[in-house]
C-alpha cells in the first residue's frame, strides 16, 4: 500500500524521528498529510524542511504515487 | 536553456510575487493552489499567477529551475518561497506580511493588482 511505502521511505530518511505520520486524506491512496517530527530540522528553514522531506519521497513524487502531498514538519529535541 | 524555460525564469525574476498553480485565480483547480492563493490574498500580496496545466512541460521545466517537484510553487523577488503548506504557514504566523515587506518594500500592497500570464507562445497554446 501507498502509504506504508511512504512510511518506510521517510523513517530511512529520518530514522531518528519523534513522529513519523502518513496519513491518507482521501482515502484513495494518492493524497497524502505527512507529519514529521526530527531533530534533522534544527536551525532549518520551512522551506529546507520541507525540501528534505519532498528529497525522501522523491520516487513517489516522481512515479505519481503522490498526487497530492501536504506537509507539516517540527523539530524535535534529538 | 528552452525558451520556454527561459519564460519561467523572466516571470519569476520580474513579477515581485509569481504563483504557479493549476487553473487560474478566477478558476482554480486545486485545493493546494486555492490554499497558496488565500494565504497570498490575505498577506495583500501583488499577485502574479501562472497556469501550469496548459502544457506538461511548463510544470516540468519550473520545476528543474525550482528543484521543488510540486504545485503550487510560490515565489517572491525572484526567490522561491515554497508551496501551499509553507504559504499558509507563514500567513497563519504573520510571517508572510514581513517577508513581502521585507523583499517588496513597505509598499507591497499598493502593488499591481492580481493578474495571470501566459508562458506558451502562441504556437503552443
Amino acid at each position: 500500500m501507498a502509504a506504508e511505502r511512504l512510511q518506510t521511505l521517510l523513517r530511512s530518511a529520518f530514522p531518528d524521528a519523534d513522529e513519523l505520520r502518513v496519513e491518507d486524506r482521501t482515502g484513495g491512496g494518492d493524497h497524502f498529510q505527512v507529519t514529521v517530527a526530527s531533530p534533522r530540522f534544527s536551525g532549518l528553514s520551512l522551506l529546507e524542511q520541507h525540501r528534505l522531506v519532498n528529497e525522501a519521497l522523491a520516487e513517489p513524487l516522481r512515479d505519481g504515487t503522490i498526487h497530492e502531498l501536504r506537509i507539516k514538519t517540527r523539530e524535535a529535541q534529538g | 536553456m528552452s525558451e520556454l524555460s527561459g519564460r519561467i525564469k523572466g516571470v519569476i525574476e520580474q513579477e515581485p510575487v509569481a504563483l504557479f498553480m493549476k487553473g487560474t485565480p478566477q478558476f482554480v483547480m486545486c485545493g493546494n493552489s486555492d490554499r497558496a492563493l488565500r494565504a497570498l490574498r490575505e498577506a495583500g500580496a501583488p499577485v502574479t499567477a501562472v497556469d501550469i496545466l496548459p502544457d506538461p512541460a511548463i510544470r516540468q521545466e519550473l520545476s528543474t529551475l525550482s528543484g521543488w517537484p510540486t504545485i503550487p510553487q510560490v515565489f517572491v523577488a525572484g526567490e522561491l518561497v515554497g508551496g501551499a503548506d509553507i504559504v499558509q504557514e507563514l500567513a497563519e504566523s504573520g510571517e508572510l506580511a514581513g517577508i513581502l515587506e521585507e523583499k517588496l518594500g513597505p509598499d507591497y500592497r499598493d502593488a499591481a493588482e492580481e493578474r495571470v500570464v501566459d508562458v506558451l507562445t502562441p504556437a503552443q497554446r
